[in-house]
């Protein structure tokens, strides 16, 4: 979930602006260079952000028996890397805050930094570590996409905390408190993110492996091998 | 296959938790946002006011449901058509 518009108190909102807008822009900078480096990506571009929006409009119940729904970022992180995430989840943030008053306009900057900024670059990291050491490729995109979606939450939990220190124990019980809503309530989740990540890669191996060696996601060795091994 | 089998299972894991949840207790499954609102209620006890209001509310629970469900239409659709487009398209070379 998102913060809802209005809950977070100056300084936080106009903060969590001036951290995210420099990323969206070198995204926006970074989108356009692919865009006119390598025309044929853009199906997959439109992909990764139709992921996002499917995701991201699903709320499921968790075993807390409250429901929340996944992001979706971590596949367009692990394509395109962080910056441009970023650009396509403040899209669909921008249609739920218009929308479905769910997030916000003063809580866009906080909202952007979690599930478009802080999600996908746990995302990034876990892949190319787990890709440098020679890990199953789906499991390394399951634990990168799930730890993702749930970075996502565990650092808007931050913000929350941040904004609202306790008054006795300060922003650590705070913390705690918003931690065990939204870091508990998306563990489910965010293995079932993982695992349909994982499924969706499978299918973009089948379809169109060129692209993901072009985007220097995945090396041709890689590609047989798993070719070889999952059927 | 062997990817769609574990899938499938978790997914069949994943409901037959909310399944046991919602018949063994009688949790709300309301969203977390709401819920983190309430933690914001008693840290602050009760004082603070949001400093802004949506400025547009879906008028009612069919509506949100509505333009949800728009949401994730709008997106499978794109991510159909171009899986569709690709392997038709590896299928004629």
């Amino acid at each position: 979930m998102h913060i809802m518009e209005g809950f977070l108190p100056g300084p936080w909102w106009q903060f969590w602006f001036v951290v995210s807008i420099p990323v969206i822009l070198y995204g926006i900078y970074k989108l356009n260079k692919l865009i006119t480096e390598k025309r044929e990506i853009l199906p997959l571009l439109a992909v990764a952000g139709a992921y996002i929006f499917v995701l991201s409009s699903l709320k499921l119940p968790s075993v807390t028996g409250s429901c929340s729904h996944p992001t979706g970022t971590g596949m367009a992180a692990i394509l395109f890397g962080p910056a441009i995430s970023a650009v396509l989840g403040v899209i669909v943030l921008l249609y739920q805050a218009l929308f479905l008053a769910h997030g916000g306009f003063t809580t866009l900057g906080a909202n952007v930094f979690s599930m478009g900024i802080a999600g996908p670059v746990v995302a990034y990291i876990i892949f190319k570590v787990g890709m440098r050491l020679n890990l199953n490729f789906y499991i390394t995109v399951f634990l990168a996409t799930a730890l993702a979606d749930w970075a996502t939450y565990v650092i808007t939990s931050l913000e929350l905390a941040l904004a609202f220190p306790a008054q006795t124990g300060g922003v650590l019980v705070s913390f705690k408190a918003f931690a065990a809503i939204f870091a508990l309530t998306q563990i489910p989740l965010a293995i079932m993110e993982g695992a349909i990540t994982a499924l969706i890669f499978k299918y973009v191996i089948q379809v169109k492996s060129d692209v993901l060696v072009k985007l220097e996601v995945i090396n041709e060795k890689t590609i047989h091998k798993i070719k070889e091994l999952w059927v | 296959m062997k990817g769609e089998l574990i899938v499938a299972a978790i997914i069949l894991v994943f409901v037959a938790q909310f399944l046991y949840i919602s018949s063994s207790t009688d949790a709300e499954f309301g969203g977390a946002d709401g819920q983190a609102e309430g933690v914001i209620e008693e840290l602050t006890g009760g004082a603070y006011e949001p400093i802004a209001d949506p400025i547009w509310e879906p008028p009612s629970g069919e509506i949100e449901s509505l333009l949800f469900a728009l949401q994730a239409a709008i997106g499978a659709l794109i991510i159909g058509y171009f899986f569709g487009y690709y392997r038709g398209k590896n299928q004629s070379t």
